[in-house]
């Protein structure tokens, strides 16, 4: 896969969707293309997130520790973005990630990302634009939870 | 050490002083008829005055012009014989001055091995270096020329002056008539001289003590924009010496002035009183010309003379300078370190410290009165509160440190006069920061195994003859005549019988401080000659074939390391490497400058790749301007990622703004070299460009055959090319097991090849085999090249491989973190179970392991016994326990 592909895949990203494409096309060549093989962890609950994760090819399960034993609560797939939190604030990683079939990603370090970030304010008013909506969504999500609880009381 | 510079002389080259004096006393003669046989020229074979032609001399008759030529022959043969005086005096005495300097040095250095250990609290490396290095150099010279120079210049003076008396007094005493003057002004001139050049060497030596402290500083400099501070210091000392030098100039040329002017009012004498006399007829033309001569000749010796003088007071000053450094009190006696016991005895039963005291430089009492007796096979805790004396009843035990007063027995042995061959082979001991020596490993770590030649190695015919000079010069100037190819290893004292034996015991011994993994590591990254160990070779390429086995079997290795195959392009290396399919060795084939190479280029161009290259280049140059651009010069994606660096971008940006893409098989040399080298740079699966297709990988990789094929004869040894079934001595032996690139983007791929790396090792039993070429590792200057944790572990399985009898560590572990520390604890108490082993330690609940603890308070033991027992009671231990 070279780079053109791997910057056609960034742009479909609702975070990237707006920027210059020569700026994803140095976010795709600082990055290293990652990929694991069936079964490895791409991270792990609670450990220390350092990096996102961009599925370009192949699948991946969510999986959540519960008391009862590990659950996957969901499956990956290409164009996703894993662990993009963890790279702006230092929150544990709060799933693991598991390989499915082989996976292709593009590893984006905190460091990069950061870099890219103060070096381009475009896309930190992107990165605005789309947190904000999810704040939005999540708002919503969460009126819409209290009104059923309501409902349900 | 003599005081007197003469003294030192005298006592070491009476021989050869008197040799050189002889013969300048014998080359006289022939001096004298030198400057006589010009009169006898002019005055008789030419002029013919005062002689009758023919003449006869032994039995021959000569006429005038026979004459002329015997006479003339006469003075050619005179003009040899002086010169070949000349040429053996100035060889002897240059031989006399290197074996005197020679000596001198090597005395010093001895000396500084026996100085006591606060000496160096005062006097840095920064001012012993230069004394011993550069101060003393000047005195090889002059102790040459000490007495010889004198007596010959002084007599060829005297030779000159008496045959000028012989011609004509009054003009002999004419030429000399204002050397008195000379005699009288120059010695006050030069005395001054004498206490500048003393300031001077002070001076100087303050000077080199600045710059290594700078150097050792340099953090600190830096941590704190000291930098201006250290600046304004160095200038300042920097103007100390200029004025000295200043003022040294100044009075050096008013003498140069004198001496020059004193000499040329001798030429004014002769021809005013000489040309009077041959005037009045009182004097022939040919004398006045052999004297005028003469005093030209005069001048040489007497400026000798005088510079002799100057460099006697020079050499003297710096002698007795230096000869005052070394000699500090409390110095250790030289038959401390030299006496080989008969019998190195095993220090056994009670260690015993009686009324030990042991003050500062300050007066103030770091010991005092300190008692004490423990048995010889416990392991010993010493603890107390810092400032308790705990670290100097260490240095005192191990005796790198001589008490003021007091006993100090371990079982029969006085430890107090015994020599250092006791106290050094049976006592160990580590400080804090022990020093690692710039060589290898494997040295620093039987560092303490040497301490005589014990068997000697066998010298043949002009080896045998080398060896027997090495003796002779070392014998003539008192150095020391061991070999240093010798065996040194003491393989009984460490407990084993040869050197197969020593290196199975240095690995439990690294086991031991937990340092043989590291070792192992630098084993791993280490490269080998096949030739001198062929058998690592052999299990390194058994390795290489069994590494591949079992990534053959395995799916999900298969793709995470791509091997070098001699017909199939290397998609994980860049493309220098795949076009070289080598290491290279030296620099003619540098992968970062490939494309300047004139060979790399003509396979290039006979591939028919040239086009091709210059097209990648201006592909990749066109991506990195579009990439890069808008970034700062100085920003870290250069450095990271870029395949031209910031400095270089403007330029390529200008080149691709005038040069048309396709156009490039017209382009200037230069710009041809740069668009040239971009591709090299490409590794296909890490940069992702897309600009190498498959007809190109191909075409390189014929290339790739063809280069080794026609490598012209010199490039031969300027790489090693990899082939599968031999050891590449110019790569590592990582590199050699591994024989191929792990793959770029592969998760985890490092690890799990690292994995399967030691599981070859480990199935094979590689370990032993690399962690002994890991010891060849060379650690570098101060051990540089290992980081502090490692240094200090390499000095503690230096001070346990030697088995002493007695292990003294001074807090040596106390800078590794706490699960290190505990468990080189644990290892090392185990290792001296039986044996004494005395550790001072910072806390007291470190103790538990140990036999016996002593607990120390201002200088003295206060409480001593097993530690389970002082934790019953309610003594210091007890509160210093609870304390912590």
């Amino acid at each position: 896969m070279s780079l053109k592909e791997e910057v056609e895949i960034l742009r479909q990203i609702p975070l990237f969707a707006k920027i210059d494409p020569s700026k994803i096309k140095l976010l795709a060549f600082t990055s290293e293309r990652l990929t694991f093989q069936p079964d490895d962890l791409v991270c792990q609950q609670g450990d220390n997130g350092d990096a996102a994760y961009f599925i370009m090819a192949g699948e991946a399960e969510v999986i959540v520790d519960t008391p009862s034993g590990p659950l996957t609560v969901a499956t990956l797939g290409k164009n996703d973005v894993v662990g993009e939190i963890a790279i702006l604030i230092d929150v544990p990683r709060t799933a693991t990630i598991k390989a499915k079939t082989e996976l292709t990603t593009l590893k984006i370090t905190k460091d990069v990302f950061f870099r890219m970030v103060t070096e381009f304010p475009e896309m930190a008013v992107e990165l605005m634009r789309v947190l904000a909506e999810r704040l939005v969504r999540t708002t919503d999500d969460l009126q819409k939870a209290k009104e059923m609880l309501r409902n349900e009381s | 050490m003599e005081h007197s510079i003469y003294k030192y002389i005298l006592r070491y080259s009476k021989k050869q002083q008197i040799i050189l004096t002889l013969m300048s006393i014998l080359s006289f003669p022939a001096l004298y008829y030198y400057l006589e046989l010009p009169k006898i020229i002019i005055n008789q074979a030419i002029q013919a005055d005062d002689i009758a032609f023919p003449v006869e001399y032994v039995g021959v008759e000569f006429d005038q012009t026979d004459f002329l030529y015997l006479t003339v022959g006469l003075f050619l043969l005179m003009v040899i014989v002086n010169q070949a005086f000349k040429y053996v005096i100035n060889v002897y005495q240059g031989i006399t001055g290197e074996q005197m300097l020679r000596r001198l040095r090597y005395e010093l250095y001895c000396r500084i091995l026996r100085f006591p250990l606060p000496t160096f609290k005062k006097k840095s490396a920064g001012e012993i270096i230069p004394m011993i290095t550069g101060e003393v150099e000047p005195l090889g010279g002059f102790i040459g020329e000490a007495f010889a120079l004198p007596i010959f210049q002084g007599g060829y003076l005297v030779v000159i002056v008496s045959f000028l008396v012989v011609q004509n007094w009054i003009m002999a005493v004419a030429a000399i008539a204002l050397y008195p003057l000379q005699a009288y002004f120059i010695p006050i001139l030069q005395k001054k001289v004498n206490l500048l050049g003393k300031t001077r060497v002070r001076l100087v030596r303050v000077l080199s003590d600045q710059l290594g402290e700078s150097v050792s500083g340099v953090e600190e400099v830096h941590a704190h924009d000291g930098s201006n501070f250290m600046r304004a210091n160095f200038s300042n000392q920097l103007d100390k010496i200029y004025v000295v030098r200043y003022r040294i100039y100044l009075l050096k040329f008013v003498i140069k002035f004198l001496n020059n002017f004193i000499q040329q009012l001798g030429p004014f004498f002769f021809y005013a009183i000489g040309g009077t006399m041959v005037i009045n007829g009182t004097l022939e033309v040919g004398t006045l010309v052999a004297a005028i001569g003469a005093h030209k000749e005069m001048a040489a010796p007497w400026k000798e003379l005088l510079a002799y003088y100057q460099r006697r007071e020079d050499a003297r000053i710096k002698y007795e300078q230096v000869v005052e450094q070394f000699e500090p009190a409390g110095m250790r006696d030289e038959d401390n370190q030299l006496i080989e016991p008969e019998e190195i005895p095993v220090l056994t039963g009670e260690f015993v410290a009686g009324n030990v005291e042991l003050s500062d430089d300050t007066g103030n009492k770091i010991l005092d009165g300190l008692s004490t007796r423990f048995r010889l096979d416990e392991r010993i805790a010493v603890i107390g509160p810092a400032g308790s004396g705990r670290e100097a009843l260490t240095h005192v035990l191990s005796r790198l440190i001589d008490p003021d007063r007091g006993r100090l027995t371990a079982g029969k042995i006085n430890l107090v006069t015994a020599p250092e061959a006791i106290v050094g082979r049976k006592i160990s001991y580590v400080g804090q920061h022990g020093y690692v020596f710039n060589t290898t490993l494997g040295e620093n770590l039987f560092f303490g195994l040497k301490h005589r030649p014990l068997h000697e190695k066998s010298y043949e015919g002009e080896e045998a003859e080398e060896r027997e000079a090495y003796i002779k010069n070392a014998q003539i100037t008192g150095n020391s005549a061991d070999d240093i190819e010798a065996d040194w290893h003491d393989y009984a004292l460490a407990g084993v019988k040869n050197k197969e034996e020593l290196n199975a015991r240095a690995l439990e011994v690294l086991e031991m401080v937990d340092l043989s993994e590291d070792v192992y590591r630098l084993g791993l990254r280490s490269t080998i000659d096949p030739k001198e160990a062929p058998e690592t070779a052999e299990l390194v390429l058994n390795a290489r074939r069994r590494f591949f086995e079992k990534i053959e079997t395995d799916p999900s290795l298969k793709n995470m390391i791509e091997a070098f195959e001699q017909d199939s392009y290397n998609t994980n290396a860049s493309v220098a490497e795949n076009l070289l399919f080598g290491t290279p060795v030296g620099d003619d084939f540098d992968l970062d400058r490939m494309a300047e190479n004139k060979y790399v280029q003509k396979i290039i161009e006979e591939a028919g790749l040239t086009e091709t290259f210059l097209k990648m280049g201006y592909q990749v140059a066109t991506l990195m301007i579009e990439l890069f651009a808008d970034l700062p010069p100085d920003h870290e994606f250069f450095q990271l990622y870029g395949f031209i660096s910031s400095d270089d971008l403007p330029e390529y940006q200008a080149m691709l703004s005038r040069i048309d893409s396709e156009r490039l098989d017209s382009l200037k040399e230069e710009d041809r070299l740069r668009f040239m080298s971009l591709p090299f740079k490409v590794i296909p699966s890490r940069h992702r460009l897309g600009v190498l297709t498959d007809d190109i990988e191909e075409k390189i990789v014929a290339a790739r055959h063809r280069f080794a094929e026609e490598l012209p004869p010199h490039l031969k040894d300027s790489v090693a090319f990899f082939d599968a079934d031999a050891y590449n001595p110019a790569t590592n032996l990582q590199d050699n097991i591994l024989f191929g690139k792990i793959a770029f983007g592969y998760a985890q791929a490092a690890e799990k090849i690292g994995a399967v790396l030691a599981d070859v090792v480990q199935e094979m039993s590689l370990r032993s085999a690399i962690i002994a070429v890991g010891l060849n590792f060379a650690v570098g200057s101060a051990g540089a090249r290992l980081n502090a944790t490692q240094r200090q572990k390499l000095c503690i399985a230096r001070a346990i491989i030697k088995k002493p009898d007695v292990l003294i560590l001074n807090q040596a572990t106390s800078s590794f973190d706490t699960a290190t520390q505990t468990r080189l604890m644990k290892n090392i108490l185990e290792e001296f179970e039986g044996r004494c082993l005395i550790w001072s330690l910072d806390h007291a609940e470190k103790t538990a392991g140990f036999d016996h603890v002593l607990v120390m308070r201002s200088g003295r033991v206060v409480e001593q016994g097993n530690p389970e027992k002082l934790k019953q009671g309610s003594g210091p231990f007890k509160e210093m326990l609870s304390a912590s």
